[in-house]
Order: structure tokens, then C-alpha cells, then sequence
């Protein structure tokens, strides 16, 4: 299953850094951010649930990049 | 400006302030170094704060980070050396933030002027009721509500125009700047903008499947299909950031040790200071955001052209074609029949014409269709009677007391009239006049006007070979062929031939890719078997915008040529920004482990170059002299 989900993010490397930290996620099969349509497609594996994913996906986000925000 | 971006210029300006403050004003000492860490807070808390979490995260090689080490060294280095002079390390971080800015408002600035091109989304759809008109949301009516579109409104879903006349602006849609003139039973696609009367509509699908919608989503999908150069840049700034760490730390450590050795002094301050200024460098912003915005804007721009891309990977591939191959009919013919020639007329041509339209006058059929079209008036039904239709040969009919015969060879042979056969290529309409041959009628389907046009820009755009592919026959495909100078020609091709012929030509191709172009009708295999399917003239078609990498909005062949420019552009400017940006940032590398350019010019070459790329980005969306 694939979402796109709006996101906020600063810099054009912050968002790189939260591609990588999305795909890295637990549940995620495949991630891509776009830094200029400021969106994030999340592929989802098999029985994975979106909204517990993202959280931790979110998570990871943060990590990497204290200021972006995924609006879900 | 937003308002963190507001924020962000005022904490600049007192930042600034408080520097020239620092100079100007006589203060003793401590005060000094007060109004220095001042402005230094001012401008670089929320970095340092990031540089803190990050380092609780172990995210060490973020760009806060190093900046933050590099300024911190820098103020240590003063303090160390005893100077009192902390404008360096403030003037980093104020032009480290300025750069920042600059980039934040550029890009926000590109980003709202690109969405501008894609600004086709109606907001709400009129609907009667009650004999008032109300706005409703367009997801919300059902395939066959009839809606209203005032002049000036946006036409919000597909449908069929049931009452009144205007005129639409498909510009949106197709770039072209001609208004079309819909009147009561005429198709109308969302998007377009009505503009002189009112129009009912009667919607034929939902908001979700209408052409603005399938648009919308295309487009806004394209940015998730990454190009080689943007993967190459990602994965670059993952090794680039910690190498030139790395490189500092080295800078650092060794020149000063190896100095001990010989016997010279260390001079550790220096080597510490050109390893700060490599510290400065190390951000690789502007390439991560000059590479894919060059790609967006390219994209923009070929919108506004009525070129659709679905990915910066197809803008990429579309750069590198060689070599285009056309399906014949709806690329290179318009795939409507049209009386293209009347040979051996022994009565005046127009009479010929005449006296055909009026036999055919009581027949739908495409080929009736054309000479009526030709004729240009509507054929008289009162001159006609006794209509005799003989069915797979032709039509007998009595016109203005003459019995005209109209048909194939098969019909002169059963009426035993001498006839003249046609060597041109088409649907060939004998017409005998009371038993007399009157000569022949040829139709067949017409080259568009501009494709020989297109084919030299095509060839000027690098395009190194063009082949047709067509069912038709050989002696009609080499007419073609001929005529618009197109290079190769297969004829005779059924439907499953071309994708044959297609991996053919792919595999024996070397360097180049190959770009098919259809016109979206039974050629979706095809489409999606070549390097880069260019469907054309497909407003409306759902599998041909499912099929194809590139869907051109309206049927001009120029169309091809353009887009195949403007990727080559696009590509051009993001080379360029690529080798200028890593030029200048290893030049800066070089220059500074030399000790010959020092914090300050790191600072501006890092800015600097951003701000060329980001502006050289831009040129991308461009499109005009193409």
C-alpha cells in the first residue's frame, strides 16, 4: 500500500536525511521524499499499519531533523 | 516572506547590528566580548541547539554540527590566541544564515511559481437547484448532473455541453492560446476556462476521474520518480560531508605532528584554523537542493507547454533520445480521411465533387463524411432521388436528372464503364456520369501540417534517426515517408508487429535511447515497452495517460521537438550546477588547507554558490526560445 502525506522540512538535505531515516523505519518498504512538492510516499509492507508506522516514522524524522513535521 | 522567514531577517539585522556595534563603538574589553557573544547567540542559538540534539542523537555529521564546531573553534581559537576579536566567527554563522534564507525564499518563491503553472484545480462546481445556482464540491456530483459554468469559471468535470454557446481557453491544458468554440452537444474537458456565455454541462464522469484530476495527479507525482543525477547527489552528500570531516581532522592532526617530527614548531593554531575552514565547506546544500529543483522546474515548464512529464527519470531518458519512432496514423497523419486529390475529371472538378456528395448524401459513412466536408455546403436532398446504395461497391443516385454512379472499381465493372485506376494511395470513388466515366475522387487519411517542421527540429534537437511504422501498405508508407522526410519506414505491421519491431530496433540500438510516440489508441503496449512513450493528442484518454512517460496535451508534432529540447536544457543546467558547484567547493577545499583563503571566503564561495545554482535552477522553467 502506498500514502502521500504532506511534510515540512527546512533544508534540502534535512529532507534526504529523512528519506533515508523513513526507509530505515520498521514497516516501510519503500519511502520517497520530494523536498520541492514537500511530500513524503510511503510504501507500507505487507500488513503493516499505516498510522503506527508513521508514528515511527515521525520518530525517526525527528531524529535526524529536530524541526520537520509529516502531517498525517 | 513567511513568518519564520521574517523571524529569521530580524534576528539577521540584530545579529548585524550588534557587530558593527562591536567595532565602531570604543568599549573596553569585556564589554566587547559581551556584545560579541550577543550577537553570536542572536544569530547561531537555534544551531547550536540542533548541533546538541544531534550529538544526543548521534547524527554528528549534520550541517548544524559543523557549523557549530566550526564557529566555536573559531571564537576558541581568539580567546587562545588572546585577539578579542570574535568577528569572524559571527560573520560565519550571520552569512551561514543569510545563505539559508536566501535559499529558504528562493525556493519557496519556485515552488509557488511552478504550482502556478499547475493552478487547474476548479473548487466547486454550480449546480441549479431550486432555480438558484449552488456551489457545491466537484467531488460531490454524480456522472450525468448537469452543472453550470458561468463565463470566467473554470469547467470543474468532463461532460457534454447540453445548452448554450461560448468559446474555452485550453491553455491550461494544451498551450494553445486559440480559444475553441463549444456549442450544444460538443465534448468539453475540465480545466479549460470558459469564456463568453454560459454553458450547461452534463457531466459524463466523476471529479476523480476527469481529465484535471488524472492531470493533477500526474504532475504532482512526477517528483517521486527520482533521475540518475538526483540519486547520485544523495548518495554524494552521504559520503561528501563526513570525507571532508574526515579531511579536517587530518588537516588538524597531521601537518602539526609531522612538523614536530622535523623539528620545526607545530604551529598548531594555524592547522586548526584550516581545518575549521574546511569545516565551513562541508555542507553540500548547494547541490542537494540546485539538482532537484532544476528537475522541478523543468518539469514546471514543460507543463505550461502542454507537455506532461511523469518523472524526473523520464525528463532524463527524454535528453538522451536518438531515436524516434512514430505509429503513423494520429503522430504523423491526423487520422481523419480527407479528399486529397480528384484525377481525370472530364467535367469541371467541382461538379465532380458536387455530384458525389449528392449521391452520398444519405449516407453516415466516414468516406460520405469527408466529401460532404470537401463539397463544403450541405448537399441538397430535394435534387436527389431514386438512391440506390449497393452494398461493399458504391451508391447509384439520380441528381438534377443525371444518374450519377459513385464507388469502387467493382461498381464500373458491374455497370461495364471504362474506368482509369488510381495509382496514389486510398480510398479511390469512381464517379460515372449517366454510364460516362467523370474521373475519380481520391481520399485518404492527411499528413498534419507541420511534420516536416517537426522532423528538422527533431534533427536539431539530436535526434539522430526517425522511423514510421504503419499497417498500410508498402507503396502508401513509402509515399508518406517520402513526403514528410521521415528516414525509415516499416509497413504492412499488424497491431502485435510493432512491439516486435520495437525491441528489434532497442536491441540493436548502441548508446541513445528510443522514444515511441502514438496517439494513444491500441498502442499502449508499445508505449510502455520503448525507453519513452510519448502519447499525443490524448485529452481524454485514460490509457494512453496510464501508458505513456510523456503525455502531450494537444496532436502538434512540434510538440516532440520541444519537449525533447527542453530536457536537454534541463539536463544542461543541471551538469552545470553539478561541475560548477563541486569546482568551487574544491577549489575552496584546496585553497583553504594552503592557508590561502581563510573563513570568510568559505563562507561567501558556500553561499555564493548556492545562490548561482539555485538562480541557474531556475532557468530550467524557461521554456520560450526552445
Amino acid at each position: 500500500m502506498k500514502k502521500t502525506y504532506k511534510i515540512d522540512v527546512d533544508c534540502a538535505n534535512c529532507a534526504n536525511l529523512m528519506e533515508q531515516a523513513a526507509k530505515k523505519t520498521a514497516g516501510v518498504k519503500d519511502a520517497v521524499v520530494s523536498f520541492m512538492s514537500l511530500k513524503m510516499t510511503v510504501e507500507f509492507e505487507e500488513g503493516a499499519e499505516p498510522a503506527a508506522v508513521m508514528k515511527d516514522v515521525l520518530k525517526a524524522c525527528r531524529k535526524v531533523e529536530p524541526d520537520c513535521e509529516i502531517f498525517m | 516572506m513567511n513568518r519564520k522567514q521574517k523571524k529569521m531577517l530580524r534576528r539577521i539585522i540584530i545579529s548585524a547590528a550588534l557587530l558593527i556595534l562591536a567595532n565602531l563603538l570604543p568599549l573596553p574589553l569585556w564589554a566587547r566580548t559581551v556584545v560579541y557573544a550577543a550577537a553570536y547567540l542572536v544569530i547561531g542559538w537555534d544551531i547550536l541547539r540542533k548541533a546538541g540534539l544531534g550529538i544526543v542523537n548521534r547524527q554528528v555529521f549534520d550541517e548544524n554540527f559543523l557549523m557549530a564546531v566550526a564557529t566555536v573553534g573559531a571564537i576558541a581559537l581568539a580567546v587562545y590566541e588572546g585577539s578579542g576579536d570574535y568577528n569572524e566567527a559571527v560573520a560565519v554563522m550571520l552569512f551561514y544564515q543569510i545563505g539559508e534564507l536566501f535559499q529558504n525564499i528562493a525556493v519557496g518563491k519556485s515552488r509557488r511559481s511552478i504550482s502556478a503553472l499547475m493552478d487547474i484545480r476548479p473548487d466547486y462546481a454550480n449546480i441549479e437547484q431550486d432555480g438558484a445556482l449552488v456551489q457545491v464540491d466537484p467531488d460531490e456530483v454524480e456522472v450525468g448532473t448537469v452543472i453550470v459554468v458561468q463565463p470566467g469559471e473554470r469547467i470543474p468535470i468532463d461532460g457534454v455541453v447540453t445548452e448554450g454557446v461560448s468559446t474555452v481557453n485550453t491553455a491550461a491544458l494544451t498551450g494553445e492560446s486559440l480559444p475553441r468554440d463549444v456549442a450544444a452537444g460538443d465534448e468539453v474537458i475540465s480545466g479549460c476556462i470558459n469564456l463568453s456565455g454560459l454553458i450547461k454541462v452534463q457531466t459524463t464522469r466523476a471529479f476523480g476521474e476527469s481529465t484535471v484530476s488524472k492531470i493533477l495527479e500526474l504532475v504532482e507525482n512526477s517528483s517521486s520518480r527520482k533521475s540518475q543525477p538526483e540519486n547520485f547527489i544523495s548518495k554524494f552528500a552521504r559520503i561528501y560531508t563526513p570525507a571532508v570531516c574526515y579531511s579536517a581532522l587530518a588537516l588538524a592532526v597531521l601537518p602539526p605532528v609531522i612538523r614536530l617530527l622535523m623539528g620545526i614548531p607545530a604551529d598548531f593554531g594555524t592547522w586548526l584554523y584550516r581545518a575549521l575552514t574546511f569545516l565551513v565547506i562541508s555542507c553540500p546544500c548547494a547541490l542537494v537542493i540546485s539538482i532537484p529543483l532544476s528537475f522541478f522546474a523543468g518539469i514546471g515548464g514543460a507543463s505550461k507547454e502542454g507537455i506532461l512529464i511523469k518523472g524526473s527519470n523520464y525528463l532524463e531518458t527524454l535528453s538522451q533520445v536518438k531515436t524516434v519512432v512514430f505509429d503513423k496514423t494520429g503522430t504523423i497523419t491526423r487520422g481523419v480521411f480527407e479528399v486529397s486529390g480528384i484525377h481525370h475529371a472530364a467535367v469541371d472538378e467541382d461538379r465532380v465533387i458536387e455530384y458525389a456528395a449528392h449521391a452520398e448524401c444519405a449516407s453516415s459513412h466516414p468516406i460520405s463524411q469527408s466529401l460532404r466536408r470537401h463539397y463544403g455546403k450541405e448537399p441538397d436532398r430535394s435534387r436527389v432521388s431514386d438512391i440506390e446504395e449497393i452494398s461493399g461497391r458504391g451508391v447509384m443516385a439520380t441528381v438534377d436528372g443525371v444518374r450519377v454512379a459513385a464507388g469502387n472499381d467493382k461498381l464500373m465493372e458491374q455497370l461495364g464503364v471504362e474506368y482509369t485506376p488510381c495509382h496514389s494511395v486510398g480510398t479511390v470513388i469512381h464517379v460515372a456520369l449517366d454510364g460516362t466515366y467523370a474521373g475519380h475522387i481520391l481520399i485518404s487519411d492527411v499528413e498534419k501540417d507541420d511534420v516536416r517542421e517537426a522532423l528538422t527540429a527533431l534533427r536539431k534537437a539530436g535526434v539522430e534517426k526517425t522511423v514510421m511504422l504503419t499497417g498500410d501498405s508498402d507503396s502508401a508508407a513509402r509515399q508518406i515517408a517520402e513526403r514528410v522526410g521521415i528516414d525509415e519506414y516499416h509497413s504492412q505491421l499488424l497491431p502485435g508487429d510493432k512491439v516486435a519491431m520495437v525491441e528489434a530496433m532497442l536491441n540493436a540500438m548502441r548508446g541513445g535511447k528510443l522514444a515511441f510516440v502514438g496517439d494513444g489508441i491500441n498502442d499502449a503496449p508499445v508505449l510502455s515497452r520503448a525507453d519513452i512513450g510519448i502519447a499525443m493528442g490524448v485529452l481524454g484518454s485514460d490509457a494512453a495517460i496510464e501508458a505513456a512517460d510523456v503525455v502531450l496535451m494537444d496532436d502538434k508534432p512540434m510538440k516532440i521537438a520541444k519537449a525533447i529540447a527542453i530536457s536537454r536544457k534541463c539536463l544542461r543546467i543541471v551538469y552545470e550546477n553539478i561541475v560548477f558547484a563541486l569546482a568551487v567547493k574544491f577549489s575552496c577545499l584546496v585553497l583553504g588547507a594552503l592557508g590561502l583563503a581563510g573563513m570568510w571566503a568559505a563562507i561567501f564561495a558556500d553561499v555564493g554558490v548556492m545562490v548561482l545554482a539555485v538562480l541557474n535552477a531556475m532557468r530550467a522553467l524557461n521554456t520560450k526560445n526552445l
